[in-house]
């Protein structure tokens, strides 16, 4: 089967930093992919290679069929690609409601009606249907993250990119976002995942991707990676991260 | 108020979630108006006690008001958008674009306001027409100058300049973030700048572009310079027909601060209304 998401030797600097150093990586339809490595490891560069938030220095990516090369095909990709940031970043001059209305109403066209009705949907689905006219400051970290994530739905995606979904939350807040995350994968959403979460990787992921310096070191599904790691660097990194 | 449209939704508990932010110190008065009352009522007490001078001063200088707050509002109005689009082309990635409002600023605030506006009414008019003889073109050619048209146009190249900056800052100000989240979207960079950064800069750069307000109502009175019949310029004539220097300049003084201060309570009160906490 053809990938969704077809990554082809990626070079990406910044400045002298060499950020990814030839990153190859083939997503599947449907499947949930978690990344892992320590920091500057360029997870979160790959990640957003991928929707071309950072453009890469040389290499190929595809999504969809469709090649990242022109204005044109990034807008028509990023239409059909949700992204969730470590910072939520809503709209924070806008409502909750208005933040998942606006891109329906300007890119997909959507009636208002049409589209107040998609974003009740899927903010009852995330678990917030009575914050609909709170402005984002008002409502915790885990409710915009989860309010973020909804925002991207509504433009029907096929393909969602979590970048440290939780690292910006309190502990106790970090759960719910999980388990929207968590339904999402049941429901066969492709999902590019980095995260430091291991207890998510392991439950939601079909196949856990490795990095460090700008590469992948390994990849294996999370049973595999986590008893039985191959390389040396990600037996050194999962027992810095997995021991307590 | 910025427009904000009814939400759908009649399960929400609306009274309890629609309050804003810093919206609980809106309905208080703000204190400073009292201070553009008592300059207005001194204006009054010195009309009704002192018709001579001070009623027949103002009845001179009615028509010098009038031109002061066209030039000011018009000024104003076009300096905006101008600000506007000299503040994305100083953030624009284009590098001519970048080098072209880069220059326009810098240029434009190395020379004094009033050098700027003698050049406009004085040297520019013959410019024109010198290229209309050389390209041929009769309406060129012919031009004659119009103070108040000038004027305005020197303003607005200025005051540009600067508001290009504070439109700059204000766009830099907004995290990074919002701009990603809109374009990961699939919203164009205009689509972005205009429904979620600009509105948002706005805010941010409404006390400074409330300042440039006032500071430029002050300056128009650098038309009376290139014969305008400003404020400044009325009160002037008055002087030297009726030899009273006292009267006349501290009636002129008052009227401007009359204006400026309620410019400075309007720009409150819209500060303290579009307020939000990020």
């Amino acid at each position: 089967m053809e990938p969704i998401i077809h990554i082809e030797n990626i070079h990406k600097r910044f400045g002298k930093v060499h950020a990814l150093r030839g990153v190859s990586l083939q997503v599947q339809k449907g499947e949930v992919v978690v990344i892992v490595g320590p920091s500057g490891s360029g997870k979160s560069t790959l990640l957003r290679c991928i929707n071309r938030l950072e453009e890469y220095n040389s290499g190929k990516i595809t999504v969809d069929g469709i090649p990242l090369d022109n204005a044109q095909n990034i807008n028509a990709v990023r239409q059909e690609i949700g992204m969730v940031f470590q910072s939520f970043n809503l709209f924070s001059h806008m409502t909750v409601i208005e933040n998942l209305v606006l891109a329906q109403r300007i890119i997909r066209k959507r009636s208002r009606d049409e589209a107040h009705k998609i974003a009740l949907d899927l903010l009852k689905k995330v678990g917030i249907p009575e914050k609909i006219n709170a402005y984002p400051m008002q409502i915790s970290g885990g409710q915009q993250q989860r309010v973020a994530i909804a925002r991207a739905l509504a433009m029907n995606p096929r393909i969602m990119l979590f970048d440290e979904p939780t690292s910006a939350l309190d502990p106790e807040m970090i759960k719910e976002v999980l388990d929207v995350m968590m339904a999402l994968a049941k429901e066969g959403m492709t999902m590019v995942v980095v995260s430091h979460e291991m207890g998510f990787a392991r439950a939601a992921a079909n196949r856990i991707i490795f990095m460090d310096e700008g590469q992948i070191i390994e990849e294996a599904p999370p049973d595999q990676l986590f008893s039985n790691p191959k390389h040396e660097r990600t037996k050194r990194f999962l027992s810095k991260v997995l021991e307590h | 108020m910025l427009s904000r449209r009814k939400s759908v939704a009649p399960e929400a508990n609306q009274t309890e979630l629609r309050s804003i932010p810093g919206a609980e110190t809106y309905s208080r008065l703000d204190p400073w108006w009292w201070l553009v009352v008592l300059v207005a009522g001194l204006i009054a007490i010195l009309c009704i006690f002192q018709p001579d001078p001070y009623w027949r001063i103002v009845l001179f200088v009615r028509d010098g008001i009038r031109i002061t707050v066209i030039i000011t509002v018009v000024s104003f109005i076009l300096m905006l958008f101008v600000g506007m689009l000299g503040g994305l082309g100083r953030i624009s990635k284009n590098k001519a674009l970048n080098l072209i409002t880069t220059l326009y600023v810098e240029l434009v605030r190395g020379v004094p306001l009033l050098v700027q506006l003698i050049w406009w009414y004085f040297a520019a008019p013959v410019v024109i027409q010198q290229i209309g003889t050389w390209t041929g073109i009769p309406f060129l050619e012919n031009y004659r100058p119009n103070a108040l048209v000038l004027a305005i146009f020197g303003f607005v190249f200025c005051y540009g300049a600067y508001m290009s900056e504070i439109f700059r800052a204000g766009i830099q100000s907004i995290p990074k973030g919002q701009m990603e989240a809109a374009r990961s979207l699939g919203m164009s960079y205009f689509q972005a700048m205009r429904h979620v950064v600009l509105p948002q800069a706005v805010r941010v750069i409404l006390p400074p572009v409330g300042n440039e307000f006032i500071s430029l109502l002050k300056d128009s009175s650098l038309v009376s310079a290139v014969a305008l019949a400003d404020l400044t310029r009325r009160g002037r004539e008055f002087m030297s027909a009726n030899f009273n220097p006292i009267e006349t300049w501290t009636m002129i003084a008052l009227i401007y601060l009359v204006m400026t201060l309620f410019s400075a309570r309007i720009v409150n009160y819209i500060e303290r209304r579009t307020k939000f906490e990020r």
